[in-house]
């Protein structure tokens, strides 16, 4: 059962029906599902959702697809941690991680996305899909694609990572590298959208797509026992998952799921090296100037964000704040991380850390906030960024070990 | 005749179905000026009132978005592409 209305555009408000489609040919701004709320209060409640399995299906009334999910079963339904030790480091009391690096089936919280994107080109009968990425998108739309039996053409700029490429490649897509920067490739895939039938999962089933974010943000409120958290800290690249966390926080508002009105103070994490919208939302601005990206953290490297504009007014909206971290920052982030908590993420993972670190220093999220941070993706998709050296190498003998471990226990 | 914008399909309506059209080299903002006296309208779809693109288009003049250039003030050679594009998606 569906309900879903339509398409509606954010900015101008005209309507479009259910279709593949970009956006909106009025003013051009992204468009949104536009739900039927009233409905779904009257059949979504706390007891329904708690009895379904730990998926992201556990929200399907909220999500735009009109049968049930041919693939993406298992997607969502990730942990939330409670990080006692990373909290003592930065000086928060009541720290979480909300970690989609071990989100399935491709380890990072574009499954989510692509669940929704998949399933429905296969309801539109659409002959293949496709993506502009960064990495985690291509991971899991290519994925995705295998377990639907569509092929999937993927487009990634040329200088990605090798295990994203690896890690692409393997489901059987076809993969190809375009000489230049992920916004090149996105203008290319905006163009290829118009002239062939598929479905780009982030250009013309966006509206559908940005959809699976919201579960991001459900689950997290639902983990929390029904409540919104005092602040969250977001990863921003086109800026559309920041928004939709906050979009399905207050859908659970508004169907009265909540505890208490939503109240989360919204804070952006971008790299030095790529921080257009960081750098408005210090500005006092909402106008995104694009730059040209130099970061390790090529997951987050979109110079010209598609949701800047909605990620830097929602920021401020909420009295939330955005900064961002230097190539080193990140590289200590992964670690902090990694060493606090026993978690892996990838330079994303480091952008955040490394960012909710500065906010606390700053004093923009105070120690008794209870704040959320959103690990995106998995560290093995970006494992040369951790910088590590060789471990050290003995011959197979006691005393070497013995001087190796003394070594080591001097270094603690 | 001598630079040629390309047009998506959401203003094909505009310019009676052309995906690609002329112009003479000038100023994007004479450029688009123009293209209006050819297609009424134009201008309206592609600008603001205060004389600055919608926001969600995007203008690349030789494939490099006008931001990083002059905006609407860029200088287009004889020769050159223009290319108007919506903006979206990112990931």
């Amino acid at each position: 059962m569906t309900f879903i209305n339509g398409l509606k555009c954010r900015e101008c408000g005209r309507e479009y029906t259910k279709r593949a489609i970009a956006g909106c040919q009025e003013c051009f701004a992204p468009l949104e599902a536009d739900y039927d709320y009233d409905a779904i209060s009257r059949v979504l409640s706390r007891e329904v959702i708690s009895a379904r399995p730990k998926n992201l299906w556990r929200y399907r009334e909220l999500l735009p697809l009109e049968r049930e999910p041919a693939v993406g079963i298992a997607s969502g339904g990730t942990p939330l941690i409670r990080a006692e030790r990373l909290g003592r480091v930065l000086g928060i009391r009541d720290l979480y991680i909300k970690n989609d690096s071990v989100n399935s089936p491709t380890l990072s919280f574009k499954d989510r996305v692509t669940a929704i994107a998949i399933n429905k080109a296969l309801e539109f009968g659409l002959s293949a899909v496709g993506c502009a990425s960064t990495g985690n998108l291509a991971n899991s739309v290519a994925a995705g694609a295998a377990s639907a039996g569509l092929p999937a053409y993927i487009l990634i700029p040329d200088n990605l990572e090798p295990n994203k490429i690896i890690a692409t490649s393997i489901y059987g897509a076809r993969v190809i590298t375009v000489r230049g920067n992920y916004d090149d490739v996105n203008r290319l895939c905006a163009d290829l959208a118009e002239g062939y039938p598929w479905g780009f999962v982030n250009v013309n089933l966006r509206p559908f797509y940005g959809e699976g974010s919201k579960t991001f943000g459900y689950e997290i409120a639902e983990q929390l026992g029904w409540r919104a958290p005092t602040a969250i800290v977001v990863p921003m690249a086109g800026g559309s998952l920041i928004t939709k966390i906050h979009k399905g926080l207050k859908e659970l508002e508004r169907l009265g799921l909540l505890e208490e009105a939503v109240r989360t103070r919204l804070f952006g994490a971008q790299a030095e090296g790529c921080n257009p919208i960081t750098s408005a939302v210090r500005r006092g601005s909402t106008e995104i100037k694009p730059v040209k990206p130099a970061t390790i953290a090529k997951s987050l490297a979109i110079g010209n964000p598609a949701d800047g504009y909605h990620a830097a007014r929602l920021i401020a909206q909420t009295q939330g704040w955005a900064d961002d971290a230097s190539d080193e920052e990140i590289v200590a982030g992964i670690r902090l991380l990694a060493e606090t908590e026993g978690i892996f993420a990838e330079t994303a993972g480091g952008v955040t850390i490394a960012v909710t670190k500065k906010l606390i220093e700053q004093g923009r999220i105070n120690a008794d906030d209870l704040t959320v941070i959103a690990i995106t993706g998995n560290g093995l998709k970006t494992p040369e960024a951790a910088g590590l050296s060789e471990p050290i190498c003995i011959e197979p003998n006691i005393a070497q070990f013995d001087r190796v471990v003394s070594g080591l226990a001097a270094t603690v | 005749m001598s630079i040629k914008l390309t047009i998506p399909t959401a203003l094909r309506k505009i310019t009676g179905g052309a995906d690609v059209v002329e112009a003479e080299p000038g100023t994007v903002r004479e450029i688009i000026a123009s293209l209006d006296q050819s297609y009424p309208g134009f201008r309206t779809r592609i600008c603001e009132d205060e004389d600055k693109p919608r926001r969600f288009i995007n203008i690349y003049v030789d494939g490099e978005d006008i931001r990083f250039l002059d905006n609407l003030s860029t200088r287009v050679r004889d020769g050159a592409e223009l290319a108007v594009v919506l903006a979206i998606a990112g990931g």
